[in-house]
């Protein structure tokens, strides 16, 4: 098995290495990391990932500025040929202000940056990130944002829950809604369920040795299934 | 020419922070306050050949989310108003 992936590096992100270690650690291949400023992407990427982190600062909002860099225009072309694209936190914000998925993810409705492991329900069970989970699934998961609580109008939210786009729940909201977002939603798939955006952070959850005490190593399987599903391994 | 672009979020969307000023300014003791919406005012200078078109498309692409936002151009003088 080949598994080639990518990891873009914006000025201001702060988890490329941690998406890369990550990758490389559930693949065995190593990770092509690319800078912002690039216009071209490697031939024959299986994966793409946008890291979290602060890109350009969050100046304007947060992913605006790094979603008109020079190497979005060369990711969204990939994306459009049918590449798997991975955003995380700010990856998420990215892909929103880039177009790529439906939605803006807006400041948490408690206005509080929340940094903490969060409980996720499986919602979709048949896009390349999440076809090993059953349906309701729980998965603990890293949240780390300020800017998570996710926003679309009533009929785009219809639209994705009919259209099975909706990735992830947060489930853990006996106490109230984790940061406001609109149904829970954690995580989005595009159209074609080949591009996701989710808030929670697979890349701080995949070491079996280390996560215990941190909380959980069920990130890895969300590497897991995209490798299974990529390239079959 | 100097052109001023103000940004609102929508009508139907929360505004946290606004809620949180809001709750400020009553525990300050000001009363009689209704709502308080926060958006953002983006002053640019631009040549005098820049069209209307022009200056709604630095909105649509970049200035604003028209997910989440409204926007307001103001020229010197006049007032064009789009709601994306």
């Amino acid at each position: 098995m080949s598994f080639k992936a990518a990891v873009i590096t914006f000025p201001g992100s702060n988890c490329d290495r941690d998406m890369a270690v990550a990758i490389e650690a559930v693949s065995g291949e190593p990770v092509t990391r690319v800078w912002h400023r690039d216009s071209a992407l490697p031939a024959g990427l299986d994966l793409i990932a946008l890291p979290g982190g602060f890109s350009y600062g969050d100046y304007l909002r947060c992913g605006a500025m790094a979603a008109k860099s020079p190497i979005m225009r060369a990711l969204v072309a990939e994306a459009h040929k049918g590449v798997a694209v991975l955003g995380v936190c700010n990856g998420f914000q990215v892909l929103t202000e880039s177009g790529l998925l439906p939605g803006a993810l807006m400041r948490n409705q408690g206005q509080r940056f929340i940094c903490r492991t969060a409980t996720l329900a499986v919602a979709n069970t048949s896009s390349p990130f999440t076809h090993g989970f059953d349906k309701g699934e729980e998965l603990r998961i890293p949240v780390a944002h300020h800017d998570g609580n996710y926003f679309a109008d009533p009929a785009t939210l219809d639209a994705l829950e009919a259209e099975d786009r909706v990735a992830f729940r947060y489930a853990d909201t006996a106490h109230g809604s984790l940061n406001g977002s609109q149904r829970n939603i954690a995580g989005v798939l595009s159209a074609d369920g080949r591009v996701l955006g989710m808030m929670p952070h697979p890349e701080r959850a995949i070491d079996p040795v280390a996560h215990p005490a941190l909380g959980s190593d069920d990130g890895r399987r969300i590497f897991g299934n995209i490798l299974k599903a990529l390239v079959g391994a | 020419m100097k052109t001023r672009i103000l940004i609102r979020l929508k009508s139907g969307v929360l505004d946290p922070q606004g809620r949180a000023v809001h709750h400020a300014l009553e525990a300050m003791g000001f009363a009689g306050v209704d709502d308080v919406r926060i958006g953002k005012l983006i002053e640019l200078d631009v040549s005098e050949s820049t069209t209307d078109k022009e200056l709604r498309a630095m909105c649509q692409q970049l200035l604003a989310n028209t997910v989440i936002e409204d926007f307001e151009i103001e020229r010197l003088g006049s007032v064009a108003s789009e709601n994306a």
